[in-house]
């Protein structure tokens, strides 16, 4: 390994938590960097993970800017928690906390929703007609989860007969929880699969299962079950070395694997499944299913002249940005961070940590004059929990390359307890000092 | 600022600790201190509190890798690979030496003011 990319595997564990120990010698903060005077006036759009890191990494950096944070919501939801709240290991209220304490001082938060993006006119106006002109955009909306996409699937119903899916909200989460114990204490068929759209964190679906699995296994229920996960193509998961991994444990679990599965109708009441196949629809009676809805931009993206024109992200209106600086291809003044940035790869926490610093590294080259030399490389990692108590470290960018943090310490793709330990324990508190621009 | 740096590391530990991260600090120094105080006041280190000291270290670091099982709703079978098991003999380790740290103070302290009250 080159001295750079031992460099760059440094930085990277900043974000694994739970590991610093392991890390070997510590260097001392540098000395803060000297404030960039400005009077532009930039409006963040979402305050999630992506929004509220942006703005407190601006606020650090900036001195004299307007910064505009706009976002209806006042929980922020630690969403990387859910799959946790799902094993019914954490109780929802884990997952949610307020926007405003993660407001960094001197950013103004607009609890409205930003109704219209202009980039021509280079204006934001809200849902209650508030009008906010700005010299920079970011863009941080997230995603829309799109259930009404699957035929017959109800939002409300979410835990009931057997029905479970883990992204809805916190809530959601806690009563899926509750519909898969239910599930493990008799056994039958159980349903698992993810949207053939762009999603977050891809390796969620695939813990479930795995999670599925162990508990039957400790409720000494797993010969009383079937598991079937329905790929949406014909692999598992989109870097090939991770695929083949999780093919050959669900093998030794004995998950059964499907591919060409889509679900596009599902009916609650007989519990019954629909999918689309290359054959044709084909119906899978269930006893318990996780349902990953499809994902796309939300809406006041898709409406806006900012999604890709043409290729495999127009349909679902994701941001036509460049994917190693996030900036808007076609309007400079506009970036596009998180979930709803149209670039390969990661939509996940990890995908944010890395990407901000980079688009707000541009953000002030641009208002200095001057070039960024900051690239992001499509970096993401998922701690890929196969059980109760294991995960394994998947870490890698836009070119399927694994990358691992600690390399020669932390095998990328052996089920360890240290990377159960990263998860349970490491990552929040990584990520709540994330969203303050202090990891 | 994505390196691994002290500050980060304190940003972190904020966060998971809240506002107990700054007394567990100062309880950790105060308890270093007072061990060196007490080897200092008695010129060495005394082997039959020190056996009591190492026994008392030996239920510490028990009790932190069990604690951090509990913690994380996990056990002895999900260790997976010999990062694992570094990762118990660290943990062990780490809460060994400081309950023997501690407990060697605090018997030094006790001792001492015993000997002022006789």
């Amino acid at each position: 390994m080159s001295g750079n990319e031992d460099a760059v595997a440094l930085k990277r564990r900043s974000l694994l938590l739970g590991a610093p120990a392991l890390a070997g010698g510590l260097a001392l903060a540098g000395p803060s960097r000297a404030g960039v005077r400005t009077n532009a006036k930039i409006v963040i759009i979402g305050a999630g993970a992506a929004g509220l890191a942006t703005a407190s990494r601006l606020a650090d950096r900036l001195e004299g800017a307007s910064i505009t944070l706009v976002d209806r919501r006042r929980e922020h939801l630690y969403q990387p928690g859910y799959t946790l709240v799902a094993a019914g290991l954490k109780s929802a209220d884990y997952t949610v906390s307020t926007t405003r304490e993660f407001v960094a001082r001197g950013v103004t938060l607009i609890e409205e929703a930003a109704a219209e993006i202009d980039p021509v006119g280079k204006t934001v106006t809200t849902d209650q007609g508030k009008r906010l002109p700005y010299d920079f955009l970011v863009v941080a909306t997230g995603l829309e989860l799109n259930y009404g996409a699957i035929e017959g699937m109800d939002v409300a119903r979410i835990g009931q007969n057997g029905m479970g899916s883990v992204y809805a909200g916190p809530e959601q989460a806690e009563a899926t929880w509750r519909a898969m114990s239910a599930y493990a204490d008799k056994g039958g068929v159980a349903v698992f699969g993810r949207p053939p759209t762009e999603m977050k964190c891809a390796g969620a679906p695939l813990k479930y299962a795995f999670l599925t699995d162990d508990t039957l296994r400790r409720r000494g229920n797993r010969d009383k079950a079937e598991l079937i996960y329905n790929a949406h193509v014909k692999t598992l998961f989109s870097v090939p070395i991770v695929a083949e991994k999780v093919r050959m444990l669900y093998a030794d679990r004995g998950i059964r694997v499907t591919h060409d599965h889509v679900l596009r109708k599902i009916d609650l009441e007989r519990r019954i499944a629909t999918f689309r196949t290359p054959n044709g629809d084909s119906e899978q009676r269930y006893d318990f299913i996780n349902v990953v809805p499809p994902m796309r931009a939300p809406a006041v993206v898709r409406n806006s002249p900012l999604p890709w024109q043409t290729g495999p992200w127009a349909a679902d209106g994701w941001a036509e940005v460049n994917r190693h600086s996030l900036r808007h291809v076609r309007f400079p003044e506009v970036f596009c961070v998180g979930d709803v940035a149209g670039v390969p790869k990661g939509k996940t926490a990890a995908s944010v940590k890395w990407q901000v610093p980079v688009a707000v590294d541009h953000l002030i080259a641009a208002i200095q004059q001057r070039e960024s030399k900051e690239s992001y490389n499509g970096y993401t990692s998922c701690p890929l929990i196969t059980r109760v108590g294991r995960a394994m470290l998947v870490e890698f960018d836009y070119n399927d390359n694994l990358v691992p943090s600690f390399p020669g310490i932390i095998a990328p793709l052996e089920e360890l307890w240290i990377t159960w330990i990263m998860k349970e324990v490491g990552l929040k508190p990584t990520y709540l000092a994330m969203l303050r621009g202090k990891a | 600022m994505k390196d691994l740096d002290l500050a980060t590391l304190i940003a972190v530990f904020q966060e998971m600790l809240g506002w107990t991260l700054w007394p567990i600090i100062a309880l950790a120094v105060l308890a270093s201190l007072a061990f060196l105080w007490v080897v200092l006041r008695d010129r060495s280190l005394l082997s039959r509190r020190l056996v009591w000291a190492e026994i008392c270290g030996l239920g510490g670091g028990i009790a932190a890798v069990l604690i951090m099982q509990a913690v994380t709703h996990s056990g002895f079978a999900d260790l997976g690979g010999p990062i694992d098991w570094l990762l118990v003999l660290g943990i062990f380790a780490f809460g060994a030496i400081g309950a023997a740290l501690g407990c060697y103070a605090l018997f030094g302290l006790l001792a001492g003011r015993k000997q002022k009250t006789a």
